[in-house]
């Protein structure tokens, strides 16, 4: 009994990872083909100073970026030595792991066209409102 | 002609086929910088491989052990309070790229679990335990402390808006 529901299960999972192969195979070169087109400097470039529209900037820039969280902590270390505003730099790091532009195909293919584009849009506008709401916090502390 | 070829292949092999275009132009227009992606692809395989293995161990586990009707009580719609922690914990918890989990999650969402717990899930992967220390370092002990409260309180404001706004 035990052995034929884990034959069952152990199929089912085979079936399940031949399925989706695909797909995680076209994130990786597509992650990959941004990683080598945008140089990390590329990024410091585009904020302009205003503080209401650098947080959109920083959130929209960490949504189409993609990667370990790391490369977010320390791309937005250098934002800040630079002078670009806390809020932007937060909405970045935010938008880096919560939205994902690059892995939207995947998430669509998965999960379904209408929550992908949905989940990761809220994602992106709440990156921002948190973002506001942290700095307005840290300036009561 | 080209209808019925697209028709024929599904959604997944479209994309590969998509991603393998751009990887074409790129080499046509600089051999460089596509050589760079594909050993870039082959390092990105590698760093996720232990992820793979166990997202896949994982999903053998639910698929042995988790019928639908533990899922709904567990992570659908009858979990309450108990679905909230357990995709706000497990999301912490998760390691890994995002995209890693799409597999395991669509295959649970499948058997019942809710919208709402998979954005949670989703959402509280942005809080990495491991990468706390480099936070701190960063931006300091406020910040990082007021920015997880937040981010786990918008997990759970952004589950219930996707719900609303899917169903």
């Amino acid at each position: 009994m035990i052995i034929n529901d884990s034959k069952k299960a152990l199929q089912k999972t085979i079936k399940n990872l031949f399925q989706i192969l695909p797909i995680m195979l076209g994130v990786i070169m597509l992650i990959s083909l941004f990683i080598s087109l945008i140089p990390t400097g590329f990024y410091a470039t585009i904020f302009t100073g205003n503080i209401f529209l650098d947080p959109l900037l920083g959130a929209m820039i960490g949504s189409i970026s993609s990667g370990n969280p790391l490369v977010s902590y320390m791309l937005g270390g250098e934002f800040l030595k630079q002078g670009v505003s806390l809020i932007a730099v937060t909405a970045f790091i935010l938008s880096w792991v919560t939205v994902g532009i690059i892995q939207l195909p995947a998430e669509s293919l998965m999960l379904g066209k209408q929550y992908a584009i949905t989940r990761n849009l809220i994602s992106l506008i709440s990156s921002i409102i948190v973002a506001f709401l942290t700095i307005a916090t840290l300036s009561l502390i | 002609m080209i209808n019925r070829l697209l028709e024929k292949i599904s959604g997944k092999w479209i994309f590969i086929i998509i991603v393998s275009f751009f990887y074409g132009i790129l080499a046509f227009a600089n051999l460089t910088s596509a050589k760079m992606a594909i050993i870039q692809s082959f390092q990105l395989m590698e760093k996720i491989l232990p992820t793979f293995l166990l997202i896949s161990i994982l999903l053998f586990i639910s698929n042995l052990f988790l019928d639908s009707k533990k899922i709904i009580n567990y992570i659908g719609k009858n979990s309450g309070i108990k679905g909230w922690l357990l995709s706000i914990i497990t999301g912490v918890l998760s390691s890994g790229p995002i995209y890693m989990w799409y597999p395991l999650l669509s295959d649970l969402k499948e058997r019942g679990m809710k919208d709402s717990l998979i954005t949670a899930f989703l959402y509280n992967r942005a809080v990495k335990i491991p990468l706390l220390p480099m936070m701190i370092y960063y931006f300091g002990w406020s910040f990082t402390l007021v920015l997880t409260f937040y981010m786990i309180v918008f997990s759970i404001i952004n589950g219930i808006l996707v719900s609303k706004l899917t169903n």
